[in-house]
């Protein structure tokens, strides 16, 4: 208990740093995943490859060597920015992926009828994405989404090697000080919980608050 | 009812699904007012044929022009020109988010930019004419089969389409909804609306058709007068088929 108590503004400090991440990185990543997801289905044949290439690489490379990528990479074309955007950057298009692939999922579910409706009034796909197949996506996509935006909280740990300020390392300057190694995981273990449980229950509310009788 | 210029034409229309030919050489002349039912055997091409006006079903050859202009490819001018084409399906597709109100509303407001108060008021007045008012607020899951058919009307001539094209819409009803469905579907045919109706129903096909055309292996065999198809079928094909659904 003593290393919380007398640690807290480092713990705290390294707790917003992870909720700081993990909420930026998941408007990124639900932004793009969305986007990308109406690319995949969108009647244009480039929007479709744009989208499947993003898929293709940003889930099947590791997110440390994105990371690198990134934090080296975009500084050699100019764009030097704090670490922590970068951070976000690299876990909002990693996990934008798995975002895409959870809506098109979703989308898929949605009965054609729907969009062939939809269509046959004069809505174009843009409105018919928007304003009848999405929302009914929606709906299904919440338990995978809230699941992969969990992993997102936990995948923030790896900016901690980074120099960007997160849960995780906190044990770093802990360690240093002396605490015992144990209870300073434990804690830390403690603050990644509250984030993910956190979550757990915002999705659980949204998928009460969408239920929609068929 | 006075027909007048042509408002759809399919010429020497073509489709084949794989090694499938489900359009073959279809020649159609839809006139201004007119009714034209569309009957034949199960798998003959009739939906395919219904489909392909509002192109929702594309086809290898052949030019089909609705109201003087060709379909243009998919994009924004075959959406403005989906708008005058209304069409109602066999499994209603009623949007299952949106109460039944807001499913009349959507394509006013999305489609046509109807202010919001115009496009409720539109709805609700639809919604009278195919006595569903007071349904409004409720969600299509909530209606029966024939209510959501109703609906699925209902939002269709909110567009104030040019011509309505209805795909086997008595097909998945309950045989007491039936009625309620093809009542409001005559009641379209006598205010003049333009329409297209692949169904079953021969009742309907006597009493409200201008013309009937019967489909089979994907071609068009005959295409005259109600009287004169149900008395004397010139085809063995139409004879065949109509024996066998008149028997019961």
């Amino acid at each position: 208990m003593d290393v919380l108590t007398q640690n807290f503004s480092l713990y705290g400090k390294g707790f917003l740093g992870t909720v700081q991440l993990t909420v930026y990185a998941s408007l990124l990543a639900l932004a793009l995943g969305i986007l990308m997801a109406a690319f995949r289905v969108a009647p244009v044949a480039s929007l479709r490859a744009l989208g499947t290439g993003w898929v293709t690489v940003l889930r099947n490379t590791p997110l440390t060597l994105l990371f690198f990528a990134v934090m080296l990479g975009l500084p050699r074309f100019g764009l030097v920015l704090p670490f922590t955007v970068f951070a976000v950057i690299a876990l909002g298009c990693y996990t934008s992926a798995f975002i895409c692939e959870a809506v098109r999922s979703g989308i898929n579910t949605v009965p054609v009828g729907q969009g062939e409706a939809a269509r046959s009034l004069g809505m174009t796909f843009d409105q018919t994405l928007s304003a009848v197949v999405l929302p009914q996506a929606f709906r299904t996509v919440i338990p995978p989404i809230g699941s992969t935006l969990i992993a997102l909280a936990k995948n923030s740990a790896i900016a901690g090697s980074f120099s960007v300020t997160e849960l995780l390392g906190t044990y770093k300057p802990l360690n240093e000080r002396g605490y015992s190694i144990i209870w300073s995981f434990v804690w830390i273990a403690v603050g990644y919980l509250v984030i993910t449980l956190a979550i757990s229950a915002l999705f659980s509310l949204l998928e009460r608050r969408w239920g929609v009788p068929r | 009812m006075a027909v007048g210029e042509p408002l759809i034409e399919l010429r020497d229309v073509n489709k084949h699904f794989g090694a499938l030919h489900v359009l073959r050489d279809i020649e159609l002349t839809v006139g201004r007012g007119e009714v034209v039912v569309v009957i034949g055997p199960s798998g003959g091409g009739k939906s395919t044929l219904i489909r392909t006006i509002n192109r929702l079903e594309t086809v290898q050859s052949g030019s089909i022009v609705v109201d003087g202009r060709p379909l243009p490819e998919e994009g924004k001018e075959l959406a403005r020109l989906r708008a005058e084409v209304g069409m109602v399906f066999q499994s209603f597709n009623l949007f299952a988010h949106r109460t039944v109100l807001a499913n009349v509303m959507l394509g006013q407001t999305k489609v046509r930019r109807r202010a919001k108060p115009d496009a409720e008021r539109r709805a609700r007045e639809l919604l009278g004419r195919v006595g569903l008012a007071d349904q409004a607020g409720k969600y299509p899951g909530q209606l029966s089969g024939g209510q959501q058919q109703r609906v699925a009307i209902a939002r269709a001539l909110a567009m104030d389409p040019q011509v309505m094209l209805f795909d086997e819409p008595t097909s998945a009803l309950d045989p007491e909804m039936i009625n309620e469905v093809l009542e409001v579907m005559r009641q379209l045919a006598q205010d003049g609306m333009t329409m297209v109706v692949v169904t079953h129903e021969m009742g309907f096909a006597r009493s409200a058709a201008n013309r009937v055309v019967f489909m089979a292996d994907g071609a068009i065999v005959e295409d005259r007068t109600p009287e004169e198809f149900f008395r004397a079928p010139e085809s063995e094909r139409a004879r065949d088929f109509l024996s066998k659904i008149l028997k019961h």
